[in-house]
């Protein structure tokens, strides 16, 4: 049997130790298509900010870790897939055969469609040469204009701060982390970070990006901000160009079954090149999350190799963000749902919002700012859809008992 | 014979002594915000109920970390955060359903229960026996493993 998985972050990496646990002797290829060791792009912000080297963001630390596993790691772009005789195409004009294969290919910025975005000075923040890039760019008191406030614009917000760049954020959406935040939540981040002395043009967008000394970004109020560099962070999409010419189904990424088997039998899908199932809508979505990638590795190697043995309930979509040392996270269905309740207490002068969204009296979804003890205790209520009973009433009363209502309806100890 | 921490509320006085040891032991300072271990008060019910990690088999925590920094202790069974590789990204604070791993603010590392080696301190300073470090098997944990393990939906791969 040949394993290849092409794709080298947390998904492809889970999946290759996944299936070397269960199967001890087959040939497992991992393709990982830029020139790095497995590295984690959560752990950019980090480098940037100089808390870490860059062997510090490596997936796995232990030298000779892939060689000990039996597992080849290869440096290459997949370019085709050919379904019908078992074979990947990559850049160097090699073919491979597989016998199974995962395609945890990741996904990519977008590149917003506006002019001057090919400027030499505009810049994604999403490789480790990209970081390469900034770092070298991202000087003290340079100006910096980061394009879109959203969890990848927020996440990398901090370090371009701790490098004593001047830096303006410009969000179309009318507050921060739109997809994470309610008004009143994205609004109170906001305030935070220009109370740190960060100019936040929420509800703005950007027209043009010109050459002037050395950069001009043009603003639709008609404003135009001067520029050394523009980091761009207006989303990401799945890697699936390279299935163009195969018979493979894709939509905004790859589909998948709840085995993460595409409609190819021998081919799995995951991560961020996936639309696996999500949790709390039983939708299947692109989540392009940390934790959704390891997930979706781990049971699309079991799958792989003990033959769709395991279902995927669903990922459970979720964020923490760190921004200025504002901590704000958000869960599954934080904006509510048709027919259920919600609480939400709000402390605007020491930024602490905590919204909890019931259905029945279970708990959907939560979005907090500076609420971090027990976090995760939302997670378990949530995905273990916990019955609250008497303590839905408690939790609309007071929300931060959540480790107190856990401990009561799911453990039984209180 | 691995042990684990074995915790009945029943026992429990709500003395927080638990909280200052694991404090003064990891932190070097008596501050119950800091401790790994957290003492849950239930005024209604007149209960206290300490809680900290199971040392759970699944560690989503250590799965979801995408810097490799909490590893198993084979000797004492605990997942142990190494906070020269921690980077503060704080994804298994939402990844751990007990919420029993928290983000430390001013080292900017996460925190959890180690075992403290395997010699817990929480276990020495409780005056009821409330905590007691036994041998695995006799823990009430088993339903909280349980419950991750239905959760969870990978039996196979955690072997």
């Amino acid at each position: 049997m040949q394993y290849i998985i092409a794709g080298a972050g947390p998904a492809g990496v889970v999946a290759c130790e996944t299936i070397r646990k269960l199967d001890k002797k087959s040939a497992i290829i991992l393709i990982g298509a830029e020139p790095e060791p497995p590295y984690s792009r959560m752990a950019i912000p980090y480098l940037l900010s100089e808390k870490i080297a860059e062997q510090g963001t490596f997936l796995r630390k232990t030298a000779g870790y892939y060689e000990q596993l039996n597992i080849k790691l290869m440096h290459n772009r997949v370019t085709g897939l050919n379904t019908a005789n078992n074979s990947l195409q990559l850049d160097n004009g090699e073919q491979l055969e597989y016998d199974r294969l995962l395609l945890a290919t990741g996904a990519t910025p977008i590149n917003p469609a506006i002019p001057g975005v090919e400027l030499e000075g505009v810049r994604h923040c999403w490789t480790l040469e990209d970081a390469r890039n900034i770092a070298a760019m991202a000087k003290a008191d340079s100006s910096v204009v980061l394009m879109g406030a959203g969890f990848i614009g927020c996440i990398i917000l901090e370090s371009l701060v701790k490098r004593g760049v001047k830096l303006t954020v410009v969000e179309r959406g009318d507050r921060m982390v739109p997809r994470m935040m309610d008004d009143t939540a994205g609004n109170m981040l906001k305030e935070w970070c220009e109370d740190k002395g960060v100019r936040v043009l929420t509800s703005h967008s950007v027209t043009a990006i010109e050459k002037s000394d050395p950069l001009s970004v043009n603003l639709d109020s008609g404003e135009h901000l001067h520029a050394d560099l523009v980091i761009s962070a207006t989303g990401v999409r799945s890697n699936i160009d390279f299935l163009q010419q195969s018979e493979l189904e894709t939509d905004q990424g790859i589909l998948v079954n709840t085995f993460l088997q595409t409609s190819h039998p021998a081919v799995y899908a995951a991560g961020d090149a996936a639309q696996g199932r999500d949790f709390s809508t039983g939708e299947f979505t692109v989540q392009a999350i940390q934790p959704t990638a390891v997930e979706h590795g781990r049971i699309a190697a079991v799958n792989m190799v003990q033959d769709n043995c395991l279902t995927h309930q669903g990922s459970l979509n979720m964020n923490v963000l760190d921004t200025l040392g504002l901590i704000s996270s958000s869960f599954g269905q934080w904006m509510g749902v048709d027919g259920g309740d919600a609480v939400c207490i709000v402390d605007r002068g020491r930024y602490k919002y905590l919204n909890l969204q019931f259905k029945n009296d279970v708990l959907v979804g939560i979005s907090s700012l500076g609420h971090t003890e027990n976090i995760g205790v939302a997670r378990g209520l949530i995905r273990g859809q916990i019955s609250l009973g008497k303590w839905k009433q408690r939790l609309q009363r007071n929300p931060e008992r959540l480790m107190e209502a856990w401990l009561a309806c799911s453990m039984g100890i209180a | 014979m691995q042990k684990a921490l074995l915790i009945d509320p029943d026992k429990c006085t709500g003395c927080l002594q638990c909280e200052l040891a694991c404090s003064y032991e990891h932190e070097g300072v008596f501050n119950p915000s800091k401790s790994r271990i957290r003492v849950f008060t239930f005024h209604q019910e007149g209960r206290f109920v300490p809680y900290t990690c199971t040392q759970c088999s699944e560690a989503w925590c250590q799965q979801a970390c995408p810097v490799d920094a909490i590893s198993l202790n084979t000797d004492t069974g605990a997942k142990e955060v190494s906070d020269s590789t921690c980077v503060g990204c704080k994804v298994c604070t939402i990844a751990c359903p007990f919420g029993t791993v928290n983000y430390n603010q001013v080292t900017g590392k996460v925190i959890k229960c180690d075992l403290c080696g395997g010699d817990p301190k929480c276990v020495s300073a409780c005056p009821t026996q409330a905590i007691v470090y036994v041998d695995a098997d006799q823990t009430g944990y088993e339903k909280m493993r349980q419950w991750a393990r239905e959760t969870d939906n990978n039996p196979a791969a955690s072997a």
